[in-house]
């Protein structure tokens, strides 16, 4: 089949949207198996992905050697049986201790985008590649075209409890855009509403743009999302609809980031787990 | 949760009751709950919990029904599916606890009777409450029944009853000597 050179650049601008909106739309997850647990020791597993569908691993597996585990005492806990598939990762986490233990990755650095002298875009780090913000200077022309430098932080998470909840995992560490729980993450209930609050660099992160999915998408056909944007507290309330599993995304935008940087951007993704009353 | 009151505040509380209701010392409580036969391939019996709720939530625990023969403690495991247990104290409890544990029951009727001079019981405030009944079972259901009540009890109501309509049959709440 012959096409036409204008077919073809129609081709190559919806696919090059089509992989954009992807992008976007892709979501990293680390859904715990069960988040409320009883008993002597419990052990939960977990699985972590990156997907459109939520929580169908349907992308890419989460990378999960770089995942932490706090417990509640703020002890670092191993990964057991963590194994890499091609869709999805999964590991297991046993509870010995009593209270609340938080699963997160966390990533945060400069971000750079430019046009050279000839129009062509250019961004470091490099696609796929770790951003070392040592190496700014010398990566980045600062006087090219266009620059523009971003603080961004990125980071996943999710919450299991054994026996009675505790809340010394929610401290925040400063960096990146962070979740207070005010609600317990452990203690949601269908119909219930439940507050949390949103930080930036550990100061209350106003406007962030809040999406919850619930799972299940599959098997339907809406998105179901349920939109709200945190107040000039940082807060943000939800009241859940159904109970099951939900997928959270915040994000966040302002220009008061530090040099080089002229805009800070925050994203944060969690999963919960609603029970029926 | 227990509440922590001082010798002579409970012992006013006591008092106080028994002035409010003219109980005699020696009468308790007694709940009849019925477990119903249910027709399934695979049955075990429920695990049961029953308590009474303040409308601040908070619960005085009366039974808890498990699984006490397991292996490990294994039995415990399954505590949390007695959800809204679970969440009213169920998950601060150090089980077994004297006197509101026991293992679980079939089906018929069990009646079960705590003393009104039991220390919780006596130290309860005057006021609107629930009795929550909550049972679930293995590879089965669950189900959760509330009778709403006034504290003390008046005499002249009773027998209170509710009925459950899957995990649960008869329920019933009187007093006896």
């Amino acid at each position: 089949m012959k096409k036409s050179l204008a077919a073809k650049v129609l081709l190559t601008a919806a696919v090059a949207a089509g992989t954009a909106m992807q992008a976007q739309a892709h979501r990293a997850w680390i859904l715990p198996g069960a988040t409320v647990l009883s008993g002597d020791d419990p052990y939960v597993t977990f699985d972590a992905a990156v997907s459109n569908t939520i929580f169908f691993p349907d992308h890419v597996a989460l990378r999960i050697d770089g995942l932490q585990v706090r417990g509640p005492g703020g002890e670092s806990l191993a990964l057991e049986n963590a194994s890499r598939g091609r869709y999805r990762s999964t590991f297991d986490l046993q509870l010995k201790e009593e209270g609340t233990y938080k699963v997160s990755t966390a990533s945060a650095g400069l971000r750079a985008f430019w046009r050279d002298a000839d129009g062509k875009r250019h961004m470091w780090p490099g696609r796929g590649k770790t951003a070392d913000d040592s190496e700014f200077d010398s990566a980045v022309p600062r006087d090219a075209k266009d620059l523009r430098v971003y603080r961004g932080s990125r980071r996943i998470e999710t919450f299991v409890t054994a026996g009675a909840p505790s809340d010394d995992v929610f401290a925040s560490t400063g960096v990146g855009l962070e979740l207070v729980p005010v609600t317990h993450p452990n203690d949601l209930y269908a119909g219930e509403s439940a507050q949390f609050k949103l930080l930036i660099d550990g100061e209350p992160a106003q406007d962030a743009e809040v999406v919850l999915v619930p799972g299940g998408s599959r098997y339907r056909d809406s998105q179901e999302e349920i939109t709200v944007k945190s107040d000039g507290a940082g807060l943000f309330s939800v009241t859940w609809p159904a109970a099951g599993r939900y997928f959270m995304e915040a994000e966040y935008e302002d220009d008061k980031a530090a040099a080089p940087a002229t805009r800070r951007r925050g994203q944060y993704a969690a999963t919960f787990e609603v029970l029926p009353l | 949760m227990r509440k922590k009151l001082s010798g002579k505040s409970k012992a006013v509380a006591l008092l106080g009751a028994l002035l409010a209701s003219g109980w005699a010392q020696a009468q308790s409580l007694q709940l009849s709950i019925e477990i119903p036969r249910l027709k399934v391939a695979e049955y075990h019996n429920p695990y049961v919990a029953v308590w009474l709720e303040d409308e601040s939530r908070n619960a005085t625990q009366l039974a808890v029904w498990y699984d006490l023969g397991m292996r490990n403690d294994e039995g415990e495991k399954w505590l949390k599916d007695l959800r809204q247990w679970w969440r009213r104290g169920g998950r601060a409890m150090d089980v077994p606890v004297d006197g509101i544990t026991s293992a679980t029951y079939g089906p018929g009727e069990h009646k079960l009777k705590v003393a009104l001079d039991r220390e919780e019981l006596a130290a309860l405030e005057p006021g609107n409450y629930r009795l929550r009944v909550e049972a679930a079972r293995e590879v089965g259901g669950r189900e959760l029944v509330d009778i709403p009540l006034t504290w003390p009890l008046d005499k002249s109501a009773l027998p209170l009853t509710g009925r459950g309509e899957s995990e649960l049959g008869n329920i019933r709440i009187a007093l006896t000597d």
